[in-house]
């Protein structure tokens, strides 16, 4: 692989740009892997990328069923934050985000990662109190967050409306390290370093069945044919239910339809995410200019890539009282993924009750943020074996053993 | 925009003056259940790709539950029924089963 750098620009500059190579291979599956990864997005490609970067397995192949980083990693708000209230939330968070950091000199392939800022609003009197002891709790778990008052949220976003009829903004819970990154840049730059390790990216290959002898995985079926494999994950968001069931397991998970949409692009006006939990929106500006907008998810069960035209009218009015300048902001575009949800809204990272298989699935509302972090955990699971490290408290047992990781009520809205 | 007619009081609502409720006709287990058998009531859920059945509720209309059968792939909806039953009816079955000759049938 060429390394991206000023010198490569230069020097392609020089040639008309005739030496710029293929970012990733695109090679025909071989019979056998030691490691497969179904599903080639963010997650996917990041446990395929520190299972070879963090334990030397590199004979993987990550299949897709569509394109690479074409579901939910392409279909989100970009946020990137780690105020979390759980102790294992805050630490798999924060550690995304932390690599998030440095991904871009990892990788060798700009993702953009802007640490702009994250302040989610607090509109009631509940919500003071909520983010407050979460930010209790972030600083007891290393996460750099603090609790700020109206006079410094306005500071921040000069163009919000502090005193709003219904709910006025009465402070924030503000992370100056979060932000937001260029979300397609974040799978091709994975997929870029996965590749150079010898992995194959496999796409436009469905899985079709899994095959299992004496309760453990032997390989996968697919489109492109049977493939072995040693280990298997499954790393495929929406679909996890669907795929578990060829495996022969049931999760506690529910797909549903998440929607946003973005504005034209207008100058700079806002450099900072604005989370309004509450009355349910949340806002940020594009490197282009547009104004990223996040709405809810709909209540009933959805595979269609599509929500209900009600709920954005929702988040749109809910935006307007907030922030009443892009009260005239003509929409471009808007588009739904199909997340899925858990009963205590945390993710399940760890060992299913077929051997050799793994899941990593439940990111429900807010996977685009975890992605380093989850992949790093999700490699770990892996490659020992054993469901330990960041992924410990995540397993698929916790909920017959009542082992909750609550976040519904500290963030139980689309996050 | 989904289209549910409720069954209680025959208004054909849509979704914004419904309540979905998950799941139908979930065995719900009590008090001296096993382990396995309270993580199935209270968290395991059929997820399927393509035929659904599910509670729902005519909150902003009569109050009255009832059921749905509808698609997750097409938002087509198959018919609803009343909640006093303890799985779809035979001709409900057999209307989705001539439109989805693929589908594996009713599951509990």
């Amino acid at each position: 692989m060429k390394r991206y750098s000023a010198f490569a620009i230069a020097r392609e500059a020089a040639r008309y740009h005739t030496g710029w190579e293929r970012a990733w291979r695109s090679p025909e599956p071989k019979s056998h892997y030691d490691v497969i990864i179904i599903g080639a997005g963010g997650h996917g490609l990041a446990t395929a990328y520190y299972l070879g970067k963090n334990y030397g397995i590199t004979n993987v192949a990550v299949i897709e069923k569509g394109w690479l980083g074409g579901g939910n990693t392409g279909r989100n708000t970009t946020i990137i934050r780690s105020n979390y209230l759980q102790d294992p939330s805050a630490a798999i968070y924060e550690k995304a985000r932390s690599l998030y950091e440095t991904m871009s000199q990892d990788l060798n392939y700009n993702v953009m990662f802007s640490p702009r800022g994250v302040i989610m609003l607090a509109q009631t009197e509940h919500e003071i109190r909520g983010y407050q002891r979460t930010a209790h709790a972030n600083a007891l778990q290393g996460v750099k967050t603090e609790w700020i008052g109206p006079e410094r949220v306005k500071q921040l976003v000069p163009i919000i409306e502090l005193s709003g009829p219904r709910y006025p903004v009465l402070g924030g819970l503000w992370q100056s390290r979060g932000g937001t990154a260029r979300h397609d840049a974040v799978a091709w730059g994975y997929a870029r370093a996965c590749s150079d390790m010898g992995m194959d990216i496999i796409q436009q290959c469905e899985v079709t069945g899994i095959d299992k002898s004496g309760g453990n995985v032997t390989g996968i079926q697919t489109t492109k044919g049977a493939i072995k494999c040693n280990k298997l994950g499954m790393v495929v968001a929406g679909n996890s239910g669907h795929l578990a069931d060829m495996a022969g397991f049931r999760l506690p998970l529910e797909s549903v339809a998440l929607q946003a949409l973005v504005s034209e692009p207008i100058k700079p006006c806002m450099d900072v995410v604005v989370m309004a939990n509450t009355v349910h929106g949340y806002m940020s500006q594009s490197d282009k200019g547009e104004m990223v907008i996040g709405g809810g998810t709909d209540g009933f069960n959805n595979y269609t890539q599509r929500g209900s035209f009600h709920h954005l009218e929702e988040t749109v009015r809910a935006l307007i009282e907030t922030f009443p300048m892009i009260s005239r902001l003509k929409m471009l575009r808007h588009w739904g993924g199909i997340v899925d949800v858990t009963g205590d809204r945390s993710p399940i990272i760890g060992t299913t009750p077929v051997g050799n298989c793994y899941i990593n699935c439940g990111w429900g509302t807010g996977g685009f943020k975890a992605i380093p972090g989850s992949g790093w955990a999700m490699a770990e699971v892996i490659a020992t074996g054993e469901p330990q490290g960041l992924a410990a408290e995540f397993g698929l047992n916790r909920f017959q053993e009542g082992r909750f990781i609550d976040e519904s009520v500290a963030a139980g809205v689309a996050h | 925009m989904l289209i549910l007619t409720c069954p209680n009081c025959g208004i054909a609502a849509d979704e914004t003056e419904l309540h979905a409720d998950g799941q139908a006709h979930i065995t719900r287990h009590g008090a001296g259940a096993s382990d396995d058998d309270l993580e199935e009531y209270l968290f395991m859920r059929n997820n399927p790709k393509g035929v659904h059945f599910e509670r729902w509720r005519h909150v902003y209309g009569c109050g009255k539950w009832f059921h749905a059968a509808r698609c997750t792939m097409t938002l087509e909806v198959f018919g609803t029924y009343p909640a006093q039953t303890l799985e779809p009816p035979k001709d409900l079955v057999a209307k989705i089963k001539k439109k989805r000759p693929d589908w594996e049938g009713f599951v509990k």
